[in-house]
C-alpha cells in the first residue's frame, strides 16, 4: 500500500483519539467515546501493518495478541483500589516503549549512513525509516538525532519515574518523600550531564553519549518520584502520563509521523491539565510538588483550642436517623480499609428512608485523579450523587450530617482561617458549616501535610474511632 | 483516693453530686467512691443503687468527711462541714467565692484545697465541666414548665370544633443558657416566643431556636460579649430607657414573661416595672429566674409564688435545678466526674492539681493554704467568635474600573504571549527546515486541541482518562511497528519488545477504562 491511504488512515484516527477524549466529557457519552479510542487504535495499527515499511508479521501480530492476553488480564482482575498503580505501571511500559524506538532509530540513523556510504543499491535494501533517513540533509539529521535524544530522555525519566510510583502506590517502596544525600544537586548534576551528553551525541553520534544520557534521564525519574510523598502522587501521576504522551511526540517527530505527534500532543497537554487541576487543588505550585515536601510554616500555627471527642456506632446512627440531609466526605483511607462497598450500603439504605444523601469530593482526594468517583462508581454509588467540590460547598450550612471517611488535609479548616498554615489558600470542602460532623479515623494522627487539623476539634465535629470498614460494618447493623 | 458525697445539708435542696453512673466512670479513673447514707434520695438514687455500682454506703456525714480524701458536693458549705475540711483534703462544690470570705478564709486556715464549680471558666475545653451551664439549661426548661403549669391555657394555638385557642405569647428576656434553654422549650411547646437580650451577636441563636429577636430602635456601640467572657454587662442609661420602653410595649400583649437576666456579681437589673406587671392581662404568668439577686422585676419575692392585684402570677423560686433532681444530680454529677478527669490525667486515682492548667487554675479558689481567687485571666480567651471584618461594598463605578482594568491585563497578557510565542517560532522557522516545521505545525495544532478537549473532561471521570490517554499513548507501537521489518537483528529485538509492551497497554488500557466506565451509573 502507498503512503496516502496510510496517511489517510491517521487522518481517520486522530479524529477517532479526539473524539474519545471529547466524549470523556460525561458518564454516558463517555461509554460511546471509549469505542472511538478502540476504533482509532486498531485503524492506525492496521494501516501501519499493511502500509509501507511494515514486515516480520508473523513476529508483530503474536506479539500484539501475547501482550493483548496479559494486558486483557491485568483489566479484568485489578480491584479498582489499584487503579493509581495499574495506570502508573503502564506508563512504565510507554516509557520503556518509547525508550527502545529511539535506539532503534539511532540504530537506522547508524544503517542509513552506511548504506548512503554504500551507493544507491545499498540505499534501495533498506526498510522505509531508513530510505526516508537517506534523503535527509545534514541539518535534518542533527535535529532529528535532538528529537531522537528528547524522546528517550523523557521516555527513561517516565519509566523509571512510574516504576517508582508504582512502588510506592502498591507500598513495595516506602511512599516517605527520600531523597539521596545532595537531594536535587544531584538531579540538576544529572541534568547537566544529560545535557552534555546530548552535544556530545551530536557531534560523534556514537551510541555510547546517548547510552549516558540514559543512564541520567533514568536516574532523575528515580530519584525525583523517591523524593515526592505519597498525597501528591496525583499530581506525580498525571505529570508522568503528560511525560509519557511527549515522549510519543518527541519519536514522533523524529519518526516524521504525524499520528505519533498528535497522539503524543493530545496526551502530552492531558496530563499537564490534569497536573495542572491537582496542583491548584492544593495551593501549591507545580515546582513545589515535584520537588517536594511542604514549605515551612511562614509563623507561628494557630492554637487549637478545645479537644477531640470521640463517639460510638450508635451515636452516630441515632444522629443519621435524625438527619435529612447527608453528605459524605470519602478520602484515601477509604480506599485503603476497602470501605467503598459499606459506604455504599449506608447510602442505600439512607436513601431508602428517603434521606438526601450525597458525596463530596476533593481533586486531590486519594491517589489518582478522580480515584473516589472510580471507587464509588464501582460500589455503585450512582455518579448523579457524587459532586464536585465547588458543586457542594455551598449547600454545607443546610447539611444536617456531615461523614468525613479517611481524609484529613481536604477538610482542614486551617487553610482558610489560619494565613500562617503551610495549607493556607488551599480550597477545602468547608464540612464543619453542617451541623454536625462525623469524622471517621484511624487514629489522632495528623493527615500528609502534617499539621493538626482544626477540624477534629470543633463543637460540633465527633471523632468515629475505628478502622473505617469495621466501624462502618458496625454503623449498619444499627441501621435498617 | 477516695472520694465521697455527703447527703446535702441546705434546706430543700434535692439533689447529689454523685449518682451511680457517675461513680461507676469515677472508678475507671482509679478512684474508691463513697456516699452518706441517703443522700440520693432526694435525687431517686436509692442507698441499694449505689452499692450496686460499687460505691461504699457511709452511715453519717462525720464518718464520710473523716474517710475521703476528696469531697465532691453540690451547694456551697455550710460552717459544719467547713470545720470537717482538713489539710490534704480537696472540696469541689459551689462556693460562691466572691460573697464567701469567711468561708474561703476557713478553708484557708484549714490548708485544704477547694474547687469551685462555678468559677470554671468558660472556654471551649471546659464546657463538659460548666456546672453553671448545665443547672442554667434546667433552670430554663423547668421555668417554661411552671409558668404552664400557672397559666391557664394552651401553649400552642389550635382550632377545635370547641373554638379557635390563640397561642400563647411568652417573652424571654435575656438568651444566656437559661434563656436559650426556654426558648428552646416554649417553641416547641408551641408558643409563639419572643426574645430580647443585650447582647445583639446572640441574636442568631435566639432565631436559630425558633424565636423572634426583639431588636431595639437604638445606636449603640454594644461591648462585645467576648470581651467579658460571654456574659452581659453594664449598660448606658439611654440603652436601658429604649429597652423598658419596648418592654412597655410589649406588656400587653404577652402572656408568659421568662426573665434571666443576670450581671455577674451584681444585683439584678431591673427590666420588668411595676407598670408593666399592672398592663398585662390578668392571667398571665411571670417567671423571674433573677430571683435570688433580688429579681428583674421587683415584686418577685424569693422562693414565693404570688399573685397581683390584677391576676398575674409572679414565680420567684430558686430552686429550679433542685426540683428536676434526678436531672440536675447526672449532669451535675457528669460535671465532677469532668473534672475529675481532668484532674487525673493519669488515670490511676492520684490528683494532680495542675496549677498551671488554665481551667483548674481558674476554678480553684483556695489551694495548699493561700487564697487563690480572684484568678488571673485565662490564657486562651475565646469565647465567640471574632466580629468579622467586613469587606466594603464596591461602588457601580468602582467595580466596571476594575472589570476595565483586569479585561486590560489580560489583554496585555494574552497579546504577549501570542507575541512572545508568535516570535519563537518565527525564529525557528529561519533556522529550522521545512520537514521539521510541517510536522511542528500538526504537533501545534494537536497541542490546542487537546487543550481544549481535556478542559471538557468531568472532575468525576479524570480515571478513566488517564487510563485511556494511557492506552492511547501506546500509539508508539507505530514507530515500533514501522522499524521491525529492518534487517538488524537489535533493532528487532529491540522493536518487538516495544510491540509487546505496547500491545499490554493498548488492550488493558482501553479494557480498563471501559470497566470502569461501565461502573458510572445513574440513580
Amino acid at each position: 500500500m502507498e503512503y496516502g491511504f496510510t496517511t489517510a488512515a491517521y487522518v481517520v484516527a486522530a479524529v477517532l483519539f479526539i473524539l474519545s477524549l471529547g466524549g470523556l466529557s460525561n458518564q454516558e457519552s463517555a461509554k460511546r467515546a471509549v469505542w472511538y479510542g478502540i476504533s482509532g487504535m486498531a485503524l492506525a495499527v492496521f494501516a501501519t501493518l499493511i502500509g509501507p515499511g511494515a514486515g516480520l508479521w508473523w513476529l508483530s501480530i503474536p506479539l500484539i495478541a501475547a501482550g493483548g492476553v496479559i494486558g486483557y488480564q491485568l483489566a479484568s482482575k485489578v480491584e479498582m483500589t489499584q487503579m493509581p498503580e495499574l495506570v502508573a505501571g503502564m506508563h512504565a511500559l510507554v516509557g520503556l516503549a518509547a525508550v527502545f524506538v529511539g535506539f532503534n532509530a539511532h540504530f537506522e540513523i547508524g544503517n542509513a549512513a552506511e548504506a548512503v556510504a554504500a551507493g544507491p543499491e545499498a540505499v534501495k535494501e533498506l526498510g522505509t525509516f531508513g530510505k526516508l533517513i537517506a534523503k535527509k540533509t545534514s541539518v535534518e539529521i542533527s535535529i532529528l538525532l535532538v528529537e531522537l535524544s528528547l524522546g528517550v530522555w523523557i521516555g527513561a525519566v517516565t519509566f523509571t519515574g512510574s516504576v517508582i510510583a508504582y512502588g510506592k502506590l502498591s507500598g513495595k517502596v516506602t511512599s516517605n518523600a527520600e531523597k539521596l544525600p545532595g537531594g536535587h544537586l544531584l538531579n540538576a548534576g544529572a541534568a547537566v550531564l544529560s545535557l552534555g551528553c546530548l552535544i556530545w551525541y551530536l557531534n560523534s553520534g556514537g551510541f555510547f553519549p546517548l547510552f549516558v544520557l540514559t543512564i541520567a534521564a533514568l536516574f532523575i525519574g528515580y530519584h525525583l518520584i523517591m523524593g515526592i510523598g505519597g498525597a501528591d502522587m496525583p499530581v506525580v501521576v498525571s505529570m508522568l502520563n503528560s511525560y509519557s504522551g511527549w515522549a510519543a511526540a518527541a519519536i514522533g517527530f523524529s519518526l516524521g509521523n504525524d499520528l505519533l505527534i498528535v497522539v503524543g500532543a493530545l496526551v502530552g497537554s492531558s496530563g499537564a491539565i490534569l497536573s495542572y487541576i491537582m496542583c491548584k487543588a492544593m495551593n501549591r505550585s507545580f515546582v513545589s510538588v515535584i520537588l517536594g515536601g511542604f514549605g515551612g510554616a511562614s509563623g507561628p500555627a494557630m492554637e487549637v483550642e478545645g479537644e477531640q471527642i470521640a463517639i460510638e456506632a450508635d451515636g452516630v446512627a441515632a444522629a443519621l436517623d435524625d438527619a435529612d440531609s447527608v453528605v459524605i466526605i470519602p478520602g484515601y483511607g477509604m480506599a485503603v480499609a476497602q470501605a467503598q462497598q459499606n459506604v455504599a450500603e449506608l447510602t442505600r439504605r439512607l436513601r431508602a428512608k428517603g434521606k438526601n444523601v450525597r458525596f463530596a469530593i476533593h481533586p486531590v482526594a486519594g491517589r489518582l485523579p478522580g480515584h473516589m468517583n472510580v471507587l464509588l462508581a464501582e460500589a455503585k454509588v450512582p455518579y448523579d450523587i457524587v459532586l464536585e467540590m465547588d458543586e457542594i460547598n455551598d449547600d454545607f450550612p443546610e447539611t444536617d450530617v456531615a461523614i468525613v471517611i479517611g481524609s484529613n488535609d481536604i477538610v482542614n479548616p486551617a487553610a482558610q482561617e489560619d494565613p500562617n498554615s503551610p495549607i493556607a489558600g488551599m480550597p477545602v470542602l468547608e464540612c464543619w458549616k453542617a451541623k454536625q460532623v462525623f469524622v471517621s479515623k484511624r487514629g489522632q494522627g495528623t493527615g500528609y501535610s502534617g499539621i493538626e487539623n482544626p477540624l477534629f476539634f470543633k463543637e460540633n465535629t465527633r471523632m468515629f474511632y475505628g478502622d473505617a470498614k469495621a466501624s462502618l460494618d458496625k454503623l449498619l447493623t444499627m441501621i435498617e | 483516693m477516695k472520694i465521697g458525697t455527703p447527703k446535702e445539708v441546705f434546706g430543700g435542696e434535692n439533689r447529689v453530686a454523685m449518682t451511680p453512673d457517675s461513680a461507676k466512670q469515677l472508678q475507671k479513673l482509679g478512684y474508691e467512691c463513697a456516699i452518706e447514707s441517703g443522700a440520693g434520695a432526694g435525687a431517686g438514687f436509692s442507698d441499694a443503687s449505689y452499692e450496686a455500682a460499687g460505691v461504699e454506703v457511709i452511715k453519717t456525714a462525720a464518718a464520710l468527711w473523716k474517710e475521703v480524701d476528696i469531697v465532691a458536693k453540690v451547694r456551697q458549705p455550710d460552717a459544719t462541714e467547713l470545720k470537717r475540711l482538713t489539710k490534704d483534703k480537696t472540696l469541689i462544690s459551689f462556693f460562691n467565692p466572691a460573697g464567701n470570705e469567711e468561708g474561703m478564709e476557713a478553708a484557708k486556715a484549714k490548708g485544704a484545697n477547694v474547687i469551685a464549680m462555678e468559677m470554671v471558666p468558660r472556654i471551649s475545653r471546659a464546657q463538659k465541666m460548666d456546672a453553671l451551664s448545665s443547672m442554667a439549661n434546667i433552670a430554663g426548661y423547668r421555668a417554661v414548665i411552671e409558668a404552664g403549669n400557672n397559666f391557664g391555657r394552651f401553649f400552642t394555638g389550635q382550632v377545635t370544633a370547641a373554638g379557635k385557642v390563640p397561642p400563647a405569647k411568652v417573652l424571654v428576656v435575656g438568651a444566656g443558657v437559661a434563656g436559650l434553654a426556654a426558648i428552646g422549650t416554649s417553641t416547641s411547646l408551641g408558643a409563639i416566643t419572643l426574645a430580647f437580650d443585650v447582647r445583639p451577636e446572640v441574636a442568631e441563636q435566639v432565631e436559630s431556636m425558633g424565636a423572634e429577636f426583639v431588636y431595639l430602635d437604638f445606636e449603640e456601640e454594644g461591648t462585645d460579649g467576648a470581651a467579658t467572657g460571654g456574659y452581659a454587662s453594664v449598660q448606658s442609661d439611654e440603652f436601658r430607657e429604649a429597652q423598658l420602653a419596648k418592654f412597655r410595649e410589649l406588656a400587653p400583649e404577652v402572656d408568659i414573661v421568662i426573665t434571666t437576666a443576670l450581671i455577674p456579681n451584681r444585683e439584678a437589673p431591673e427590666l420588668w416595672t411595676k407598670d408593666m406587671v399592672e398592663a398585662m392581662k390578668p392571667g398571665s404568668v411571670i417567671v423571674d429566674l433573677a430571683a435570688e439577686k433580688g429579681g428583674n422585676c421587683k415584686l418577685t419575692v424569693m422562693d414565693e409564688k404570688i399573685v397581683t392585684e390584677n391576676g398575674v402570677t409572679i414565680i420567684g423560686y430558686t430552686d429550679f435545678p433542685s426540683r428536676m433532681a434526678a436531672q440536675s444530680s447526672s449532669l451535675y454529677a457528669t460535671n465532677i466526674r469532668h473534672m475529675m478527669a481532668d484532674l487525673t490525667p493519669e488515670k490511676d486515682g492520684q490528683i494532680n492539681h495542675d496549677m498551671e492548667d488554665d481551667v483548674i487554675r481558674g476554678a480553684t479558689v483556695t489551694f495548699e493554704g493561700d487564697i487563690t481567687f480572684p484568678p488571673p485571666p485565662p490564657k486562651v480567651q475565646a469565647i465567640a467568635a471574632k466580629p468579622k471584618e467586613v469587606v466594603p461594598e464596591l461602588t457601580p463605578e468602582e467595580k466596571k474600573a476594575a472589570e476595565i482594568a483586569a479585561f486590560k491585563q489580560q489583554t496585555k497578557q494574552q497579546v504577549g504571549l501570542l507575541a512572545g510565542g508568535g516570535a519563537l517560532i518565527l525564529l525557528l522557522g529561519l533556522v529550522a527546515p521545512a520537514s521539521f516545521m510541517q510536522h511542528f505545525i500538526v504537533f501545534a495544532l494537536a497541542c490546542f486541541v487537546g487543550f481544549q478537549v481535556i478542559w471538557g473532561v468531568a472532575h468525576s471521570l479524570h480515571t478513566p482518562l488517564m487510563a485511556v490517554t494511557n492506552a492511547i499513548s501506546s500509539i508508539i507501537i507505530l514507530g515500533a511497528l514501522m522499524q521491525i521489518g529492518s534487517g538488524s537483528f537489535l533493532v528487532i529485538l529491540l522493536a518487538a519488545l516495544s510491540v509487546f509492551m505496547a500491545g499490554i497497554n493498548i488492550f488493558g488500557g482501553f479494557l480498563v477504562t471501559r470497566r470502569m466506565l461501565a461502573m458510572f451509573q445513574k440513580s
